[in-house]
Order: structure tokens, then C-alpha cells, then sequence
């Protein structure tokens, strides 16, 4: 079926005016503002404290975060890959999980593993008889590599156990025939044709790792500023929005330049040959070597994916008033106040921030998200799915967003709408907006190989039988799309309540998000502050958890992100 | 030689080869043939040492290689998808088991030339393998098998990813190259041309079990039971029985032959009326089986017109020498020399 000019042009017309209203006039303004103030001020602003030490030390822990995961990765997907054992679904779900959950989950889960009231210190004093936590693990390096690796490890096992189910296995056996023993088989086929996919999740776990916020703001404490960070800091505590923008205009120019890397990568098309007919067959560990191999890598894997998991939602129903560093008067006992206490009202307090209110909120934002983000998601995919010139000349602006983090977003808002038009102080309805941007490149991946799947052939038989463009999309489109629009709702509705980076720069103290409130009450005193924090990031990891396996229950095999 | 004994296998439960055994001798080429399912593919694995038989035992001179490693084994195989790597050239290809062997560089290189200008594609060396067409692709392949001097030579349909006029083309440059090899062959394929063109000696796999093995021209001639002349297309089968006066009946007419006397009394068997071996006459004819039969359709093939024939419900196809018309009538008759009677 072919598709009229016009029909084409209105598929463009409102994602591009979403976008050059939401994201590339804030872009603009980021720039424009630095660029005025770098013309007032000269250069000599390049000091090495707020400039190159972040630049460095974001590329530094980035370097270090992405080799570990890799270490990690890449022989937990050949686990999932090869070797069929018991409990392998429910690991390898697990071990795809921390993909989908929130910044500030994944930091508190740490927190309570490592953190001065976190079970690791808790179990020295009470063996030592301590008053004082021994181990200060937060604020530092270790603590922020640990927390990008539990969460980075999902993309590589993803990326790199699909990659190596569909080399053809002929290709393996055939090198077995010709005499090769198994690790030159792995260093000569299984190696080479898996690069590709090894070298584009590298870059991909590189990026996340530049990019991290919300893990390097509760994990690294202050010494520690990554470029996001920093971004944070110049803006919302110095009020020096151009640092901000230069500091933005930095990570973006590396960031993009990751991307346009990570899209040169073209996966080799090796023909039929390469893929694989039959699905593969697993199997189990036969030789003691492969045995070995594969408890060793399950007990690593339990480790590093369910203790801090595990540790959040045991700590959250558990008062230990240590804190308080008063040998004796320790109390200790299974609790719910956390949980019932979230839903208490205790205006009166001057510092006080409603829980309630903060769960509404993210309830509200998400389905806005879900909302916004389908709805331009589905036209933007149709509007890429299409062939022409037009097309091709659009398609980079369309998929430019994917490289901006949203702590930029949240910076460039901030300059762009804080006016009076946009009422004073910071409309909440940009949050959405914020989250919808973020949550738009996945809900477009998710769709659009969806609807090139479908056989043109289809559309032109019910055209055929007399249906009008709109019932073709009713009866054609619209059934065969549903699993994948529905993944996006998913998509997005999580991503949105547990997104941290833009909520923190847009939310104001009476907007607070359910992760904004989180990072507030952990960075405060207080056993019930802490304990509070920790129940609503256990809520939050039930939900994202609950949504990962519906995105995981109806995702078509082959409907992959990356 | 190889010797294969007894291999048993199962595939999710259900069994998949039910007692396999068979030979191959020095220089012989032995085609495996059979429908898709059959198991001989899974044969050829196991013999390669890809996969393990649920029991039953492999033997090379005498010698016990079932337990023996894949690439220890010193065997040829080459894949029905060639499985060429795609991140090798031509060149690297075919030099792959050479190098796992560990030969020198020197003797790498001057094997690899000699076998790429065997095939003529030595100006291909230095190509991706990606780049090659089917045909192509599957002369690589075959010089990758065989560049290192495989003990045995297997093939796994090498010509079924091919279109119909290639494969004729290939069929007997392969012809010619496995003759010229001089080594034990065994070609897995569901085609029967391809096999009657190049075994010497044909197993029929069906279901897991060996029906009949023999040259080309003895399974043709004397064809194991009506499943082997039915798969292998040789003519009309039809249900006949044993009548009062102790000879053959059928629903088309009687049969003045004697009962098979290996066949038990009231045992249901078939006839193999072979259609090149109808005669059209006027009169009917003495030891033969006589039908007379309505023409329903009348085709010309090259050197001949097949008829679609009915008599008595039974729809027959038979070779004629002249054009018929839809409606006439015909007489019929099969000698009795040329009938066979198979078990069902």
C-alpha cells in the first residue's frame, strides 16, 4: 500500500513539533545561554576543579565500571546460552531484572547492603561489639562500580546471549569436524562472530556508565561527581546554570559520539546461513570443567543479583535503632511501621514531604507517560517505518534523543519554561513531558520492528477486499501491533515512576515523585527517615519487577531493544 | 572401513533411529536416502561424532570410535547449509583444516591453491565467502572438506539448498570429484535422482530403520516393499488377495498366478504395476493380469503419454505410445513376469 505525501508529512508533523518544542529548543537554549555567558566572561573559567576533574573521573569510572560488567557478562551469557540447569529461568530473569529498575532503588538496595546502617556493617558490630559501623563503603568508587555492574550486567548477558542462540551451530561443528579442539572452535568461529555484538553492548554499558546519575549521586557522595552530577550540583545548589550548560554540552558532544560509534557497529548480515534453523538445544554440564563453570558463575550470580535485592526488602521490614550507637539499647524485631508510616499524615512538621502525595504524583505522571509517549511513539514509528527520501532526511532527528540523559533534559527545562507564562516556579506537567522523551526511543524500538514485520502483502489483501486506509490500520495493523503497544505502555509507565534525573531538577518541594521523596528521606537522619525510604523502594521494586515480567510475558522472541 | 552397529537413538521421547547398522567400504559411495524425518541426517552426526547414539557402537578398521571426539576423528563433513564461516575468506576457509592439523604454512598454502583450482576458483581466494553464489558456496564447501584428507567423506543434502537446474548442472561435477577422491562417501538425501546417479550402493531409511540396501539398479528392479516403490515413485500399487482357487485377486481383475507361498493364507498384499510396463492391445493376453479402463486424462511427456486410467474404482496411470481421448476405452495388460508382489 502506498502512502500519500500528506498522510507521510502528518506522521512527521506532530512528533517533530513535540520534539522541537520539547527537546531541541531547550538544546538550543543550553547552548545559546553558555555561548552568551562564555562571550562575557572569556574562557579562563576552564578550572580544573569543576571541569576536567568530573570529565575525568566520569571516563574513569565509566572505564572501570564497563570491564567489570563485561568480566560478569559475558560468561553469565554463556551460561544462559549453552547450559541448561535448574532454576535457569528464574535466574536469568532475575539476572535481566535490575535493567528496568530505578536509579534510586538500586542505590538504597546498596545503601542497605553496604551503608553505615546497611546489613554488612550491622553484622560486624553486633559480632565485634562495636559502636561504631567499621566498614565506610559508601562514598566511594567500589560502591558506585558494584551498583553499575548489578546493573549493567543485564545488557550485556541480553545482548550477547541473543547474539550467540542465533550463530548457526553448523558453524561450530563444522570447525569441530575439520579438527578443531573446543577452544580453538571458541577462539576462531564462536569468538569473531560474536564481536559485534560483545563490542556494541560494550559501548552501550559505556554510555549508561558516563551517563549515571542518580547511583553516583546516593553511592558516591561528594568527592566522587561524575558530569551528571556536577551538572546537578552547578545548577540546583550554586545556581550557576551556564557551568551547568558547558558541563552539558560536554557530556552531550561524548555521549553522541558514543552513539554514532555504537551505530557504526553494523551487526555483519551473514545471510541465512548465519542464523540459525532449528532452535538451539542447551545442554547440560557434562565434563567436570563445565560443571564447575557453571556453579561457580550461578553462585556469583546469585550473589551479585539477589543480596542487595534481597537486603532491601529484609532491612525494610526490620528495626535496628543502631543508628542511635548505644550498646544494649539496640532494639531488634520484624516491623511494618515503614510501610503503615508511609501512609500516615503528619503535615504539621515543617520538613515534612507526603508520602501520599508523592505516590500520587508518580501514579499521575506515569499514565501521562504512557499516554504521551505511545501515542507520538506509534507515529514516530510509522512515520520511520516508511521508505523515501523524506525519511532518510528525517530519521536522525527523530533518534537524536536517544543520546541526551535527563539530567540534561531537566537542565534544559529548567532554562527554557521557568518563566511566567509557564506559571511561577516549575510546572509539574513538564515532568511527564521529561519522562515522555526518555521513554520515547524504547517505546520506537519496540514498535517499529513490529510493524515492519508486517507483510505489505497483508495490508494490500484487505485493501483488496475493499477495507479503507483506517480499516486496513483497524483490521490490520492495530491486532498485529497490540503486544508490542502494550509492552510500551508497560515501557513507559515504569520507566516514568522510576525515573530520577529530570523529576529531581523539574519536581519542587510540593511536587515530590515517589524516587525524588526517596533520595530525600535517605540523605536525612533518622531510623524512620531511613526505614520510610526503604519501604517506598521496596514498592517501587515490586512494581518495576511486576512490570519487567509483563514486558518479559508478552514481548515476542526476536522483539529485542538493543 | 566403517562400520556402524546397532544405533539406537530418541528425539524428544520418540525413538528416532531403531537399530541402524551398516557398512562402508574402502572407496565405496554409499547413499543414504530418504524422507525428511527419517533420521539420516542424525545418522550422519553421529557418525561424526556430533552427537552421541542412545546405544549401539562405531567402528573404524575394527577399531571403536563411538566415545572418539568430533575432532579427533580425521572425518569430512559437509553441512546441507554449507556452513562456511562467514568472517573467513574463500581462502581461509578451505586452509581451516590444514591449520587445525598444524601442517606448514608452505604445504597450507600450495593444498589450498591446488584445491581452489580444482573447483576453478582460484581468483575467488581472497573473496568473502558472503559474496559467493550457491553454486559457488557449495564447491568451497566441498573443497574445505576435503583439503584436509578426510579418513571418509560425508554429505548432508549438498545440493538441496540449490534451485532444480543448478543442481543437475552440480550433479555431476560432484559426480566426478567424489569419484576422483577415491574415498569412502556416504551422501545423505531425500532426492532419489541424485542418489540413483551417484551410489554405488543405496540404504532406505524410513522411520528409523534400514528397509533395503542395494545398488541403484537391484532397488530398482526388486524393490524391498511397497514403501520403498511407493517413495521411490516406481508405478501404481494396488490391495490384492488371495481368491478361493488359490491364486492372486485384486479389484481390478484376477491373476492366473500362484499364491505367494511365503505369505500367510488371508494376508492383504499389493501389486506393483509399473506404468512403462502397460502394453495397449485389443485382445486379452495370456499370463497376464487384463484390464479394460476408461481414459479420464491423456499427457505428453517428452517421449511418451501418461494416461490417468479408472477401472472398477481403482485410478491407474500407464505409458502410451499414442494420444487417447478423455472417455475411450482401453484395453490393458501387465505381463506377469513384470508384476511384484509385496507384503503390506
Amino acid at each position: 500500500m502506498k502512502r500519500s505525501k500528506i498522510t507521510t508529512w502528518l506522521l512527521w508533523l506532530i512528533p517533530l513539533i513535540f520534539l522541537t518544542v520539547f527537546f531541541y529548543q531547550p538544546l538550543l537554549n543550553i547552548f545559546r545561554l553558555v555561548f552568551s555567558d562564555r562571550f562575557d566572561q572569556g574562557w579562563q573559567f576552564f578550572s580544573h576543579d569543576t571541569l576536567l576533574r568530573p570529565l575525568l573521573f566520569t571516563l574513569w569510572q565509566a572505564f572501570l565500571s564497563t570491564i567489570l560488567t563485561l568480566v560478569i557478562g559475558l560468561p553469565a551469557a554463556y551460561l544462559f546460552a549453552k547450559f541448561d540447569f535448574p532454576g535457569r529461568k528464574a535466574l536469568r530473569a532475575l539476572s535481566l531484572l535490575p535493567f528496568i529498575l530505578p536509579t534510586v532503588v538500586v542505590a538504597t538496595a546498596f545503601n542497605t547492603l553496604l551503608g553505615p546502617r546497611g546489613w554488612l556493617n550491622l553484622i560486624l558490630m553486633n559480632l565485634f561489639n562495636l559502636t561504631n559501623p567499621p566498614l565506610s563503603l559508601l562514598n566511594s568508587l567500589p560502591a558506585i562500580l558494584l551498583a553499575h555492574v548489578f546493573y549493567n550486567t543485564s545488557i550485556v548477558i541480553r545482548m550477547v546471549e541473543n547474539a550467540l542462540t542465533r550463530i548457526n551451530p553448523h558453524f561450530e561443528e563444522a570447525a569441530q569436524v575439520l579438527g578443531a579442539k573446543p577452544w580453538r572452535v571458541f577462539q576462531e568461529v564462536l569468538l569473531p562472530l560474536l564481536m559485534p555484538s560483545i563490542l556494541s553492548a560494550t559501548l552501550l554499558v559505556f554510555l549508561f556508565d558516563f551517563t549515571s546519575f542518580g547511583v553516583v549521586l546516593m553511592l558516591g557522595g561528594p568527592q566522587y561527581a561524575t558530569l551528571e552530577v556536577e551538572i546537578y550540583n552547578q545548577a540546583m545548589n550554586r545556581f550557576n546554570l551556564p557551568m551547568a550548560g558547558l558541563l552539558s554540552i560536554i557530556q552531550l558532544t561524548i555521549t553522541l559520539l558514543i552513539t554514532f560509534l555504537q551505530n557504526r557497529i553494523n551487526t555483519p548480515r551473514y545471510g541465512k546461513a548465519a542464523l540459525s534453523a532449528e532452535s538451539k538445544t542447551r545442554v547440560k554440564a557434562k565434563t567436570r570443567l563445565e560443571k564447575l563453570y557453571v556453579a561457580v558463575s550461578v553462585i556469583l550470580l546469585l550473589i551479585l543479583f539477589v543480596a542487595p535485592i534481597l537486603s532491601l526488602v529484609s532491612r525494610s521490614l526490620v528495626t535496628m535503632e543502631a543508628d542511635r550507637g548505644e550498646r544494649g539499647e539496640i532494639e531488634t524485631g520484624f516491623t511494618l511501621r515503614y510501610y503503615t508510616e508511609i501512609f500516615q499524615n503528619r503535615s504539621g512538621s515543617v520538613f515534612y514531604a507526603n508520602p501520599l502525595a508523592a505516590i500520587r504524583n508518580s501514579l499521575v505522571f506515569s499514565l501521562l507517560t504512557m499516554l504521551i509517549a505511545s501515542v507520538l511513539g506509534l507515529l514516530s514509528a510509522y512515520a520511520l517505518a516508511g521508505s523515501g527520501r523524506l525519511t532518510r532526511f528525517l530519521e536522525p532527528l527523530l533518534m537524536l534523543p536517544l543520546g541526551a540523559s535527563a539530567v540534561i533534559l531537566g537542565l534544559g527545562f529548567l532554562i527554557s519554561f521557568n518563566r511566567a507564562a509557564w506559571t511561577s516556579g516549575r510546572f509539574p506537567i513538564l515532568i511527564p513531558i521529561a519522562h515522555s522523551l526518555i521513554a520515547l526511543p524504547f517505546v520506537v524500538r519496540t514498535i517499529l520492528p513490529a510493524i515492519r514485520a508486517i507483510p505489505e502483502s497483508l495490508r494490500e489483501a484487505a485493501q483488496s477486499m475493499g477495507a479503507n486506509p483506517w480499516r486496513v490500520f483497524r483490521e490490520v495493523d492495530l491486532p498485529i501491533l497490540l503486544r508490542a503497544i502494550i509492552v510500551s505502555l508497560a515501557f513507559s509507565f515504569t520507566i516514568s515512576l522510576g525515573e530520577f534525573g529530570a523529576s529531581s531538577f523539574l519536581g519542587s518541594a510540593r511536587t515530590p515523585t515517589i524516587p525524588t521523596l526517596i533520595f530525600r528521606y535517605i540523605s536525612q537522619p533518622g531510623a524512620l527517615n531511613y526505614g520510610q525510604a526503604l519501604a517506598m523502594s521496596t514498592l517501587l521494586l515490586i512494581t518495576s519487577a511486576a512490570g519487567s515480567l509483563l514486558i518479559e510475558k508478552i514481548r515476542l522472541p526476536g522483539e529485542e531493544l538493543f | 572401513m566403517l562400520e556402524v552397529k546397532d544405533i539406537y537413538k530418541e528425539y524428544d521421547g520418540l525413538p528416532l533411529l531403531n537399530g541402524l547398522s551398516f557398512e562402508v567400504a574402502q572407496g565405496e559411495l554409499v547413499c543414504l536416502l530418504g524422507p525428511s524425518g527419517s533420521g539420516k541426517s542424525t545418522m550422519l552426526r553421529i557418525i561424526a561424532g556430533l552427537e552421541e547414539p542412545a546405544s549401539g557402537r562405531i567402528f573404524w578398521d575394527g577399531q571403536n570410535i563411538t566415545a572418539l571426539p568430533a575432532h579427533q576423528r580425521g572425518f569430512g563433513l559437509m553441512f546441507q547449509d554449507y556452513a562456511l564461516f562467514p568472517h573467513k575468506t574463500v581462502k581461509e576457509n578451505v586452509a581451516f583444516g590444514l591449520r587445525m592439523a598444524q601442517r606448514p604454512k608452505e604445504e597450507i598454502d600450495q593444498i589450498v591453491r591446488q584445491s581452489l583450482g580444482s573447483i576453478r576458483m582460484l581468483s575467488f581466494a581472497d573473496r568473502p565467502v558472503t559474496e559467493l553464489s550457491g553454486g559457488e558456496q557449495q564447491r568451497v564447501a566441498l573443497a574445505r572438506a576435503l583439503a584436509p584428507d578426510p579418513r571418509l567423506l560425508m554429505l548432508d543434502e549438498p545440493l538441496g539448498a540449490l534451485d532444480h537446474n543448478l543442481r543437475t548442472e552440480l550433479l555431476n561435477d560432484l559426480r566426478q570429484s567424489l569419484r576422483a577422491s577415491q574415498k569412502p562417501v556416504i551422501y545423505v538425501t531425500h532426492d532419489q535422482e541424485e542418489a540413483f546417479a551417484l551410489a554405488d550402493r543405496l540404504l532406505l531409511l524410513h522411520e528409523g530403520r534400514l528397509l533395503q540396501k542395494g545398488s541403484p539398479e537391484e532397488v530398482f528392479r526388486q524393490p524391498a516393499n511397497a514403501w520403498v516403490a511407493s517413495f521411490l515413485g516406481l508405478g501404481n500399487l494396488i490391495p490384492a488377495s488371495r481368491s478361493e482357487n488359490g491364486q492372486i485377486r485384486t479389484e481390478v481383475g484376477a491373476l492366473a498366478l500362484p499364491y505367494p507361498e511365503t505369505f500367510q493364507i488371508g494376508e492383504q498384499f499389493s501389486l506393483l504395476l509399473r506404468p512403462e510396463d502397460a502394453h495397449i492391445a485389443f485382445q486379452e493376453q495370456e499370463k497376464a493380469l487384463n484390464i479394460t479402463a476408461q481414459v479420464l486424462d491423456c499427457v505428453f511427456f517428452r517421449d511418451y503419454y501418461r494416461l490417468e486410467v479408472k477401472t472398477k474404482g481403482q485410478s491407474l496411470f500407464v505409458h502410451a505410445k499414442q494420444v487417447f481421448q478423455p472417455g475411450e476405452e482401453v484395453m490393458l495388460h501387465w505381463q506377469e513376469e513384470d508384476i511384484l508382489c509385496f507384503p503390506n
